[in-house]
C-alpha cells in the first residue's frame, strides 16, 4: 500500500488549534507523513510540540526549512548553519544564480519556484542536469493552482507542463506538495494526482510524486542525520569501548 | 447498434461553512469543468447530480467513464461555493450506485 506524503503543509505555526486541525485533516485524507516548514531559528520545543500533535494523530512528521536566499553566498551560509537541524531543506529560487547554486548543492533536497511570478521560474535543462547529479527534486506546490484563476492559472499550467517535461527528460524526481495554508486548500492524494494530469504528468508518475519520491528524500535524510551514519553506504553497526 | 454508455458514480464530500444544496454543488462542479476544460470538455462529461444529502454534506454525481479524471481534477480545483470558501473531496468512484453506497458508507 502506498504511503502518501505531503511535504509542505503550511498552517500558522503560532496557532496550535489550526496546526492540529490541519494535521488531523491530512490524516483523514490519507497522508501518512507531513512536512511542516519551520523558521530556521525554530526551537527544539516547537519541533517537539508538532511531533507530539502528529504522533497523537498517528501520522509521521518531518521538520522542514524553506530558504529564500538573495545570493548564492547567503544560501551556502544558511546551509552550513541549519542543514543538520531539519529533515528536509527546500530552496525558493528567486534568481538564476541562486537556482544554479541550489541545483548543484547536495544538501538541498527540493527546488521550489515562485508560482505567481512566472518569469522567476528558472528551471531549465541546465538546472535539471545539475539537480539530477545532486539528487535534488523539483517541488510543485498545488495551492497556487487552486487559488489562481484566469490568465495567471493558464500561464502557470503552461510553465509547469514545460518544467515537468524537462524534469522527466533529465530524470529529476518531481515532488507534489499541497502548500495549503488552510483546510479549504487541502485535497486527497488521488485528487492531486488527477489535477497534475493537467500538466501532462501521467497518473502513475503523479502517484509516485506524492508517495515514493518524497518518502525517499525523508528516509535518505533521516539516515544521514542519524548518529550511526558515517558516509554513503557506511554506518556504525556496533560501538565498543576500547581501553 | 450502439453500446450503452458506461457511467461512473462519484461520492463527494463537501467541506463548507454554509449548508449545501444540490444545485450549488452542480453549479460549482460545472463552473470548474468549464474553467479547466471548456464547453467541449463539459459536453463530453455527461454530468448529472444523483443525490445530495445536506445533513451529512455528501453528494453523488454521475459522469461518463471516460471523463472521470476530468471531473476529479475539476472537483479538486473548486475552492468556493456561493462565493464562500469550500472544498469538495472525492470519496470514492464506482461503476454502480450500489457498490458506491456500500463502499463510501453512504445511506441509500
Amino acid at each position: 500500500m502506498r504511503r502518501f506524503v505531503d511535504l509542505r503543509l503550511r498552517p500558522s505555526i503560532n496557532d496550535p488549534d489550526q496546526v492540529e486541525r490541519m494535521i488531523r485533516k491530512s490524516s483523514e485524507l490519507g497522508y501518512r507523513l507531513v512536512g511542516i516548514p519551520l523558521p530556521p531559528n525554530a526551537t527544539r520545543d516547537k519541533v517537539d510540540q508538532l511531533q507530539r500533535i502528529c504522533s497523537d494523530t498517528k501520522i509521521d512528521f518531518v521538520a522542514r526549512v524553506d530558504f529564500a536566499p538573495k545570493t548564492p553566498g547567503e544560501l551556502l551560509q544558511d546551509l552550513r548553519r541549519f542543514r543538520r537541524r531539519f529533515g528536509v531543506v527546500s530552496v525558493t529560487c528567486i534568481s538564476k544564480r541562486v537556482t544554479r547554486q541550489a541545483a548543484k548543492d547536495r544538501r538541498v533536497d527540493l527546488l521550489l519556484f515562485p508560482a505567481t511570478d512566472i518569469r522567476k521560474r528558472f528551471f531549465d535543462h541546465a538546472e535539471a542536469e545539475l539537480a539530477s547529479k545532486a539528487f535534488s527534486c523539483l517541488e510543485i506546490e498545488m495551492a497556487p493552482l487552486l487559488s489562481l484563476s484566469g490568465s495567471s492559472r493558464i500561464h502557470l499550467l503552461s510553465r509547469l507542463r514545460r518544467e515537468v517535461a524537462i524534469a522527466k527528460k533529465s530524470n529529476v524526481p518531481v515532488v507534489i506538495s499541497s502548500g495549503a495554508t488552510n483546510q479549504y486548500l487541502m485535497r486527497n492524494p488521488h485528487d492531486y494526482a488527477a489535477l497534475v494530469t493537467l500538466f501532462n504528468m501521467p497518473l502513475p508518475y503523479a502517484l509516485r510524486a506524492l508517495s515514493e519520491d518524497p518518502l525517499a528524500i525523508v528516509e535518505r535524510n533521516r539516515e544521514k542525520l542519524s548518529p550511526d551514519y558515517v558516509a554513503p553506504g557506511i554506518r556504525v553497526v556496533r560501538r565498543k569501548n576500547c581501553v | 447498434m450502439s453500446r450503452r454508455m458506461r457511467r461512473r458514480y462519484l461520492a463527494l464530500k463537501v467541506v463548507s461553512e454554509q449548508p449545501i444544496k444540490g444545485r450549488d454543488i452542480m453549479d460549482a462542479v460545472l463552473k470548474a469543468v468549464l474553467q479547466l476544460f471548456g464547453e467541449y470538455g463539459a459536453s463530453q462529461a455527461s454530468l448529472s447530480l444523483i443525490k445530495c444529502n445536506s445533513q451529512k454534506n455528501y453528494a453523488i454525481v454521475r459522469c461518463s467513464h471516460t471523463a472521470v479524471d476530468m471531473i476529479r481534477a475539476s472537483v479538486a480545483s473548486i475552492t468556493e461555493m456561493n462565493e464562500k470558501p469550500a472544498a469538495i473531496h472525492v470519496l470514492r468512484v464506482s461503476g454502480t450506485l450500489r457498490t458506491l453506497r456500500k463502499k463510501a458508507l453512504l445511506q441509500g
